[in-house]
């Protein structure tokens, strides 16, 4: 099966910094990915490359075979959900929500799973500015879900959010992989992945450290949960 | 009309003692005026009725009353000047005279007067002509309710209005001139009075006055001149209740005032010019009681006037009120009010407690460098003039009002 | 594109720092008509106000308005929408409301009160200047990260523009006085939005002063039809240039 998405050594420079080194990576559709490392080394670059945010120096990416250098309307299969949402302080939530929709032409039914979960309902006359950052980040999960897109990209999805909101999150993120998402994830909370992840690439000085399947990890460390087998991969790797 | 015709008719009964009445026109004694002239004597009275006389050149030369009926029209053809007078006491009366000969050497007129005294031309129309009304060497001579229309496009190919040349005793009252070079022009003419003129769209000045001593002019109005007013190398002038408006233009001013002394300037009113008043050489003057409103500057004072007392004047709404090119002024401004001073009076005397500086800083940069006017009302200009308000260091310190007065006067 | 101007434009017109603006612009043009004796020095005074107040605050809520959009800017590069169509959105939005708070402050007591002319020219340069402002503002700050580095950029071309450049200009004055340089010192004011503003404006109230000497000059530059075309086309590269400027390097920036 070909891969949704194709890295291609993609290199990217922030003045002195190489931010991405070299970067190949193949992600199908179906898979669940976590996309972890430390601080700075290139994961978010990573994601604002897919997007289109941040331009590469040299490289290229193919989503669903087609570069898209310069490329818009791949855009609408790919729901994105930043790390920090913020959004224009006087609107409320239902005109945020209702300008996202009218930014696409497909007039699809939306995916209100979310929205109901959340209770998106009784906020919509909320202003932006009001909300807390924890409700921001609802919102922006609704809206990276709301279109049924092919890939999910989440930005350290459940930063901020109450558990009871995490765990919503968590498994819509595990039903949508189910039905054939390709789903993008960084996080720093490795035991909140266990559940929802399949691969896992590790990212280092904005190069891939390794891109393995989460079972192949579990194995190689001989732990049972993802979030041990990685840190003592992590450790044997630095020792 | 009918009633005039009576009058004329009574004085020629009363002339008729010691002259005759001569009928010219169409079925007439004469048909032309040249042929009655010339059978006419002393004391005559000829009778033009209507209709146009193109007979070239007509001179007067003898002591005739001259009578237009009806309006005749006395044509030029743009070849001769029409009307010569050079003879003592002629009188011109309801002729239009029109279309003189254009830009000859030897200046041809509508009118012209050489050297006669006690003539006088009144109620006539002179359209089209080259010079309207021209006296040289003329005494005593009243020149009164003329309509002058011309229609110059270029200064060159124009003459004046009515052009007194050394001449003395002239009256020039209540005339109309427009579309000449200068309305009126006065050289070497003394002890004349300009009264109740108005003077407008002429091509250079409303008024050109040059070495002629001794005059007054009195509520004239002098509007859309090219120039404004010209008065220059004279002495013991009386300039009084005449209107200077909307002289515009990049050397316009409602009055220039060069090489002047002794004179008086009162109740006047500059409205929308240039420069209100712009003088240079001026000595000795007393300017009062004028109105100065919305002209681009009220009175530009350049450092060669001296001895000038500028007192009881409103400024109004003028861009700036006064400038000058000098640091050193020797002109008294006292009591005249000025709507930009801002002082107070505690004393309630009428007037301010702390002098008005009516030079800003700004004023004196433009005079050096008239290009900055490109900075005029821009916020730097503001700061400099609030500045210079407090600390005055290229304004001279002594060119202040001690007195301004609180209120404006109650000029008409 | 037209979806994402609304959206900006409603939030911009609930924020309450242009709320503030209007009702400052709004005091300050009543009052002046209250107390200046004439309409036309009222005209004037306004003109001073919009000559300082509207590009200072275009300038600063504009440049507060982009650092604050980051974010959102983000989200939208991540929807299906072009990154110029983005930009450009901002800009129109920001220099409708500014316009439009504009014409509301100012506008209506300049209508009611001025004189039709000087009125339409003023409320016309106003207009232009936001824009000029919103153009130089988006520039400011998208040459810089840094939220206060931005805001510092778009307070010098304030004091650049406001005051530096005529301090300049008064400086060429005199050091090259000597020289026929009235023609030249046209040109300049060409490269000063604010100052050829100002003597658009002038030249419509105030003809008397600029009647004399280097008037004619400008007269003859901006007096008649073309002219006065010529110098609103000028204005309108004013607005254009540095937002195309600021356009191109949005269209190549990583966010």
């Amino acid at each position: 099966m070909a891969p949704l998405v194709n890295i291609v050594s993609l290199n990217k420079r922030f003045g002195r910094l190489q931010v991405l080194n070299d970067v190949s990576l193949q992600m199908t559709s179906g898979a669940s990915i976590a996309l972890i490392g430390p601080n700075g080394c290139g994961k978010t670059t990573l994601i604002k490359t897919i997007l289109n945010m941040v331009l590469p120096d040299s490289g290229s990416i193919f989503f669903d075979g087609l570069d898209i250098k310069g490329a818009v309307s791949y855009r609408q299969f790919i729901g994105y959900m930043p790390q920090i949402g913020r959004y224009p302080d006087n609107m409320s939530v239902g005109q945020v929500l209702d300008t996202m929709r009218s930014l696409r032409a497909e007039s699809a039914a939306v995916d209100d799973d979310l929205y109901h979960a959340f209770g998106m309902n009784h906020l919509l006359d909320k202003r932006m500015r009001t909300l807390s950052g924890g409700t921001r980040q609802k919102v922006s999960a609704v809206i990276a879900f709301m279109f049924r897109p092919r890939m999910l990209i989440l930005d350290e999805p459940t930063a901020g959010l109450d558990p009871l909101s995490s765990a919503l999150l968590q498994e819509k993120i595990a039903a949508e992989r189910r039905m054939g998402r390709l789903v993008l994830i960084t996080s720093h909370l490795l035991s909140e992945l266990d559940e929802m992840v399949s691969e896992v690439i590790l990212m280092h000085d904005g190069a891939v450290a390794f891109h393995r399947s989460s079972e192949h990890l579990k194995e190689e460390a001989g732990e049972e949960r993802l979030s041990k087998a990685i840190t003592a991969v992590l450790r044997r790797s630095q020792a | 009309m009918r009633a005039a015709f009576i009058l004329l008719v009574g004085v020629c009964v009363v002339l008729s003692s010691w002259g005759r009445c001569i009928s010219v026109g169409k079925g007439k004694a004469f048909s032309s005026i040249r042929s009655a002239l010339s059978a006419s004597h002393h004391g005559d009275t000829l009778l033009v009725h209507g209709g146009v006389y193109t007979e070239g050149n007509i001179l007067v030369d003898k002591r005739v009353l001259l009578l237009g009926i009806g309006m005749p029209v006395l044509d030029g053809a743009y070849k001769y000047e029409v009307l010569t007078i050079k003879a003592d006491g002629v009188v011109v009366r309801g002729f239009c005279v029109r279309r003189s000969g254009m830009a000859s050497l030897d200046d041809p007129g509508g009118i012209k007067v050489m050297d006669a005294n006690d003539v006088v031309i009144e109620e006539n129309r002179l359209i089209d002509n080259f010079f309207g009304i021209y006296i040289q060497y003329g005494k005593h001579c009243i020149i009164r309710n003329n309509v002058l229309e011309a229609y110059g496009k270029e200064e060159q190919q124009i003459g004046n209005g009515i052009h007194c040349w050394k001449s003395d005793s002239l009256q020039i009252i209540h005339n109309s001139i427009q579309g000449h070079r200068d309305g009126i022009y006065f050289e070497f003419v003394s002890h004349a009075i300009i009264w109740r003129n108005l003077s407008c769209r002429n091509l250079r000045y409303g008024l050109h006055f040059m070495f002629s001593n001794d005059d007054a002019y009195v509520g004239n109005i002098f509007r859309e001149n090219g120039a404004g007013v010209a008065v220059m190398y004279s002495r013991r002038v009386s300039m009084m209740n005449n209107c200077f408006e909307q002289n515009w233009g990049d050397a316009a001013y409602g009055l220039l005032l060069k090489e002047i002394s002794d004179s008086h300037l009162q109740g006047n009113r500059f409205i929308d010019n240039t420069s209100g008043i712009w003088m240079e050489g001026t000595s000795r003057m007393q300017i009062l009681d004028n109105l100065f409103k919305r002209n681009g500057w009220a009175m530009q004072v350049q450092a060669s006037c001296m001895d000038n007392a500028i007192l009881r004047n409103n400024f109004m709404a003028n861009t700036f009120d006064i400038g000058t090119n000098g640091s050193v002024v020797l002109n008294t401004l006292l009591m005249n009010y000025w709507q930009r001073y801002e002082g107070y009076d505690l004393d309630r005397n009428g007037f301010g407690d702390i002098p008005f500086r009516p030079l800003t800083m700004f004023s004196a940069v433009i005079e050096r460098k008239p290009a900055a006017m490109l900075l005029f009302r821009s916020f730097l200009v503001q700061l400099l003039d609030r500045s210079e308000k407090v600390f005055p260091s290229l304004t001279p310190e002594n060119f202040i009002d001690t007195k301004p007065s609180m209120k404006p006067w109650p000029l008409w | 594109m037209i979806r994402i101007i609304r959206f900006i434009v409603i939030d911009i017109l609930r924020n309450r720092m242009v709320l503030a603006y209007a009702v400052l612009l709004a005091i300050l043009s009543w009052t002046v008509f209250g107390t200046e004796d004439s309409a036309g020095k009222a005209a004037i005074t306004i003109l001073n106000v919009v000559l300082l107040v509207v590009p200072l605050v275009s300038l600063l809520f504009a440049t507060i308005y982009v650092y604050n959009s980051a974010e959102f800017i983000e989200l939208l590069i991540s929807q299906p929408v072009r990154r110029g169509h983005i930009w450009i959105s901002l800009f129109i939005g920001l220099s409708l409301c500014l316009m439009l708070a504009f014409l509301f402050a100012t506008g209506i007591p300049l209508l009611l009160l001025a004189d039709a002319a000087t009125a339409w020219v003023l409320i016309l340069t106003g207009c232009v200047i936001s824009v000029i402002f919103v153009a130089l503002a988006m520039l400011a700050a998208i040459t810089s990260r840094d939220k206060a580095k931005g805001i510092g950029v778009s307070m010098l071309i304030w004091l650049y523009l406001a005051l530096l450049f005529d301090g300049l200009v008064l400086f060429l004055l005199f050091q090259f006085g000597d020289y026929p340089i009235e023609k030249p010192i046209v040109l300049l004011s060409a490269f000063n939005p604010l100052d050829l503003a100002r003597i658009l404006n002038i030249m419509q109230m105030d003809a008397s002063a600029m009647m004399g000497y280097t008037g004619a000059i400008f007269r003859n530059a901006f007096g008649d039809g073309p002219g006065l075309v010529l110098a609103f086309a000028v204005l309108m590269l004013w607005a254009a240039l540095p937002f195309l400027w600021s356009l191109y390097i949005f269209k190549r920036r990583d966010l």
